[in-house]
């Protein structure tokens, strides 16, 4: 833990003397692969170094000129490479772990040491994409890169490269879903690995033209951008489907942790029971609506069915409201929960369909307390309303080994999508 | 794509003679269910995401809800809130140091977005319009 704290420090200090450009460990250098004899992902294939480092501390955004520490954050860190090359690339960190969404997607003010080649439609116009998150919108252009994290490869990897200057014009049908989360302050990491249950970010909606079509993805010809539609394959998607082998799902592990903590330091995994490291043991596993990602969560005798996610993307447990729980917001932050003592509190989760249930035991602290001090990236019992529903957030995951299977891949319990615990 | 020649009216704070325009906007169907202290205009846009638009007896859309895949078109269910909303998100972001649902809590306006991509659930309203006799729980 120590070390691992040390290496979060440099990493930070290094970040802010780049400007926060490169990150730690940033700019161009050679990647040696270690996919040697990968086959077509069935069996095991323990020749593939599976395990990636994450650190939960405060993140890119926490040095000058910013001075914004995150809390709860998840960081690891991918390389991307100028597809088929293994020279022209660049590693970036603070990157955030988010099984919320699917797709890599970097801030371009991130992206320096390489440029990557822009997808295009069959006019060889550019394709732009205008993603939906929960408090805001990312938009940019769909790069392709080869991308490798711990031994794993995703060749050709279609990802999404946030506030690129060459496509700075929103179109207001974007921004009518969401403010822009465009630059470092507003996204708060370089990027976003989202390693969700979903093979792709917008599915079979964005494949077909007409009214249905929500609109995320964009043809860019000089004369404007206008709504296209765009296939599962050219969609931003995430990156583990396009790993050899260990392709599905990941497996995340941190350890626990009591009240608030500068920094603390885990690992991403990546397959689900296809290497000696990732096999289900004695997680329960809970199935997921296929068609939007949730579960049922019970608490206090009520369900809430069909609404509740497991997300690693989101910095606290956002559960209900003051009304079903009997817990004050912060009166500074109503966005928080500011009992006056911690509470020890349990709900119940459901699977959808595979009559998996399991009570979970969870604490809210105070959350004026738990971050008052800024130094602080990790607090477990942060927690806030969210009427209606369960977002079990990262402080679910401290000291628990989280799964996440994804929609129609194989495992040893069944095919995804499936959350595991 | 189709693009319809409507402009965008105010849902939030309107009138309620805009949910036909909303509706038309959104290439939806609707469906308008009676109550003693408001109705409810529920439309479902082309893009699978259920509106509900809150009208009071006065004829004004003092709360919005939706469910769905995606958001909608924010502008258009916000109306002339959608800046005061912008604005305190970005507000929001900094200071609650990282990401999550959305909840702006302000005297004249009330904004809660949560889920993720294929299931965003949202609800907005203004606390100064809610009728009388009206709970916030009823806003769903």
């Amino acid at each position: 833990m120590t070390r691992s704290r040390f290496e979060g420090l440099l990493c930070l200090s290094l970040a802010g003397a780049l400007a926060a450009t490169t990150g730690c460990g940033g700019g161009a250098s050679t990647s040696s692969s270690s996919n040697s004899g990968s086959g077509t992902g069935t069996g095991t294939n323990p020749s593939v170094s599976n395990v990636q480092p994450i650190t939960v501390n405060t993140g890119p955004t926490a040095g000058p000129p910013l001075n914004s520490p995150y809390i709860n954050g998840a960081f690891t860190s991918v390389t991307v490479c100028i597809p088929g090359s293994t020279t022209s690339c660049q590693t970036i960190s603070g990157i955030l772990v988010d099984t919320g969404s699917s797709g890599l997607r970097i801030l371009s003010s991130a992206l320096t040491a390489i440029s990557l080649p822009q997808q295009t439609d069959s006019n060889s116009n550019p394709i732009v994409e205008c993603l939906p998150f929960l408090d805001g919108i990312t938009w940019g252009p769909v790069e392709t890169a080869d991308m490798t994290i711990a031994g794993e490869e995703a060749k050709s990897l279609p990802l999404q490269v946030i506030g690129s200057t060459t496509f700075s014009t929103i179109p207001a049908t974007c921004t009518s879903m969401g403010t822009p989360e465009d630059d470092l302050a507003a996204l708060g990491a370089n990027g976003i690995l989202g390693v969700g249950s979903f093979a792709q970010d917008c599915g079979s909606a964005c494949t077909v033209s007409g009214g249905s079509n929500p609109g995320l993805y964009y043809t860019c010809p000089n004369s404007g951008c206008e709504v296209t539609t765009e296939s599962l394959s050219s969609q931003v998607q995430n990156p583990v489907v396009l790993f050899a082998t260990d392709n599905n799902g990941v497996i995340i592990e941190l350890p626990s942790v009591t009240g608030a903590e500068t920094s603390v330091s885990g690992s991403i995994i990546f397959g689900i029971g296809t290497q000696s490291n990732n096999g289900l043991g004695s997680a329960t596993v809970y199935t997921i609506d296929p068609n939007i990602g949730n579960f049922t969560t019970v608490f206090n005798g009520t369900s809430y069915g069909d609404a509740s996610y497991i997300d690693s993307g989101s910095n606290a447990i956002y559960f209900l409201d003051s009304n079903a729980t009997g817990l004050p917001t912060c009166t500074d932050a109503s966005y928080w929960y500011c009992p006056t003592t911690t509470q020890n509190l349990s709900a119940t989760n459901q699977g959808f369909g595979n009559g998996a249930s399991g009570s979970v035991n969870f604490v809210v602290g105070n959350a004026d307390t738990l971050t008052v001090l800024e130094t602080t990236g990790a607090a477990n019992g942060l927690a806030g309303p969210n009427s209606g529903s369960f977002d079990w957030g990262l402080p679910f995951f401290f000291g628990r080994n989280v799964y996440t299977a994804i929609e129609g891949k194989d495992t040893p319990a069944g095919a995804g999508p499936y959350w595991a615990y | 794509m189709l693009t319809l020649p409507f402009p965008l009216f105010a849902s939030l704070g309107g009138e309620a003679s805009s949910v036909e325009a909303d509706q038309a906007k959104m290439q939806g169907t609707l469906r308008i269910t009676s109550g003693d202290l408001y109705n409810i205009q529920e439309i479902q846009t082309s893009t699978g995401v259920t509106v509900k638009e809150y009208v009071s007896s006065a004829g004004k859309v003092f709360a919005v809800t939706w469910q769905g895949p995606f958001h909608p078109d924010l502008r258009q269910v916000l109306g002339s809130y959608f800046e005061e909303y912008a604005q305190a998100v970005q507000a929001q972001r900094a200071s609650r140091r990282g990401r999550g649902p959305l909840l702006i809590q302000h005297s004249g306006l009330v904004v809660q977005i949560s889920g993720h991509l294929r299931s965003f659930l949202g609800k907005a309203y203004a606390p100064q319009m809610m009728p009388a006799g009206v709970q916030v729980e009823e806003i769903r």
